[in-house]
């Protein structure tokens, strides 16, 4: 017998990373040319009141609706109002706080903290509601600064940690002295995507009131690569990220697909669930450490402060019906096959067309297409133009080719049942599951019946074939 | 535009045209595609 699974919840952590924003793939690519980049970017950082502040963060954490922006000014920054950091579907971080998960989450000595920060961020930890003393334990004393011009000399390779203000705060060693998979930086990273996971999961579990016990299977749907040179990529941090949060009874695996792993691992934790393998599925996504300031010539020609300086972590749990959270539709996923062809009509007919005529539902049907949700604040200045835009008009356009509404309708379709960007682009995170937290609430409230995620993956980029790929899931309103 | 004998290079976007489209339609109108590529920009 199957049981319908359900999506019972969603938690963010958001963290602030200004320091790390020079370890980000295009900005040390740039100061590995040009040294001064470095000052530069660093003139150019937000403190974390403004990161805080800033209207997407806040309709990421579901303190505003997507639709607030619609009504905001742009820059969206002068619209920016004091906010908490923690709202009802996540929270973010301050550097500090983040820096000290990562060294909690380091098992093996690879990160020393100085030991006046260390001081600060156990003090900001210790007042945090999810931080352990397992936690505290292994965040240490921290290390001297001549530990740390130990550790930085070498002969394991290792890099510098520092404050947007250049106060070095920090080391981070090789995990081998010449094993580039367990290089300096591709270990910061994962440990990033580590601890942004952990603490999501952490989150979720708590908001939820679930034990971490209870949770039997854990899917890690995000893009970092973790492993060594005869195993590049190999997994798991699903695993990792389990340990961190609890689950002492749960194992995982790592779920990849570029941009669409995290759609495609609920299909996967929907499927657990209904088949009744596991219980309770947490689907889980770290951040991407890699595009920190990925565009952030195109901030500074546009007089913009480094706006792509958050790092995301989420996690979803996905459990049998409780008779209110609303139904994952495994008889409608949208999958973008291999005989699709690959031009954007073709995706979204795979992703949008197929599943709605498997239910015999009209595109206006669903009340909001959760698709690519990158901040166009952030891809704009740079050329990339309004992702999500581009996404829903091509939506639109299949609904009026389908003649259910009039080309003169495209815009207005757009503003329905679309939403402006509002995530940081942070890789997987920014497909379609931003919008899960304000989703999961429109539907239990039954302002909604049904929300389309849909997300695409570049699989060209790792040049073992010209496709893409995507996934679509349809969530239902429980109650009629 | 006559494309007509003219060399291109098509690059596309993952989220607008790909570049495979835009060497259909250069090819189409008699250009020779020299290079073809699609990116991410996110």
């Amino acid at each position: 017998m199957s049981s319908t699974p359900v999506i019972r919840g969603v938690r963010f952590y958001l963290a602030h990373a200004p320091g790390l924003v020079v370890h980000g793939s295009k900005p040390s690519r740039d100061i590995a040319r040009d040294p001064a980049v470095a000052g530069t970017l660093r003139g150019a950082l937000r403190p974390f009141d403004a990161a805080r502040d800033y209207p997407p963060t806040q309709v990421f954490l579901g303190a505003l609706p997507p639709e607030a922006l619609h009504a905001r000014p742009r820059p969206w920054a002068d619209a920016a109002v004091p906010s908490p950091r923690r709202g009802p579907h996540g929270e973010i971080a301050p550097e500090e706080e983040l820096l000290g998960l990562i060294k909690a989450g380091d098992e093996f000595d690879l990160v020393a903290l100085e030991r006046g920060f260390a001081a600060e961020a156990r003090a900001a930890l210790a007042a945090h509601p999810l931080a352990t003393p397992a936690d505290l334990a292994r965040l240490g004393k921290g290390a001297s600064d001549a530990d740390l011009d130990t550790r930085l000399a070498g002969p394991t390779p290792a890099l510098s940690l520092a404050l947007p203000s250049g106060r070095r705060v920090g080391a981070v060693i090789a995990g081998h002295e010449v094993d580039q998979t367990l290089a300096a930086d591709v270990l910061l990273e994962n440990l990033a995507t580590k601890a942004t996971a952990t603490m999501a999961l952490r989150g979720l579990l708590a908001a939820e009131g679930l034990d971490p016990a209870r949770v039997d299977y854990v899917l890690n749907s995000g893009e970092e690569a973790v492993g060594d040179r005869y195993q590049r990529g190999g997994g798991n941090l699903a695993k990792a990220v389990a340990a961190g949060a609890g689950c002492v009874r749960a194992t995982g695996v790592d779920v990849k697909g570029f941009c669409c792993g995290p759609v495609h691992a609920l299909a996967l934790a929907g499927s657990l669930v209904a088949a009744r393998t596991f219980e309770h599925v947490a689907v889980v996504a770290g951040c991407s450490l890699a595009k920190l300031g990925m565009k952030y010539q195109g901030h500074l020609r546009a007089g913009q402060p480094v706006l792509e300086d958050v790092l995301v972590g989420a996690a979803i749990l996905v459990g049998p019906d409780d008779g209110r959270s609303p139904r994952l539709r495994l008889d409608a996923v949208g999958r973008h096959t291999v005989g699709a062809g690959s031009s954007q009509k073709a995706i979204l007919e795979a992703l949008v067309v197929e599943p709605l005529e498997r239910l015999g539902l009209k595109f206006a049907d669903v009340d909001r297409y959760a698709t690519e949700l990158q901040n166009p604040e952030l891809t704009e200045p740079s050329g990339s133009g309004d992702v999500p835009l581009l996404n829903y008009r091509v939506i639109a356009g299949l609904a009026a080719l389908r003649k259910e509404i009039a080309p003169a309708e495209v815009e207005a379709f757009v503003r329905r049942h679309g939403m402006p960007g509002f995530s940081p682009t942070q890789g997987h995170i920014a497909s379609a599951i931003p919008y899960l937290g304000h989703a999961l609430d429109g539907l239990r409230a039954g302002a909604m019946r049904r929300v389309l995620l849909l997300a695409k993956g570049s699989l060209f980029l790792g040049r073992m074939t010209q496709m893409s790929d995507g996934l679509s899931v349809m969530l239902e309103r429980n109650a009629p | 535009m006559d494309l007509k004998g003219k060399k291109v290079i098509a690059l596309g976007e993952r989220d607008g045209v790909q570049g495979g489209a835009i060497a259909a339609c250069a090819a189409g109108a008699g250009a020779e595609v020299v290079l073809e590529k699609t990116y991410c920009f996110v």
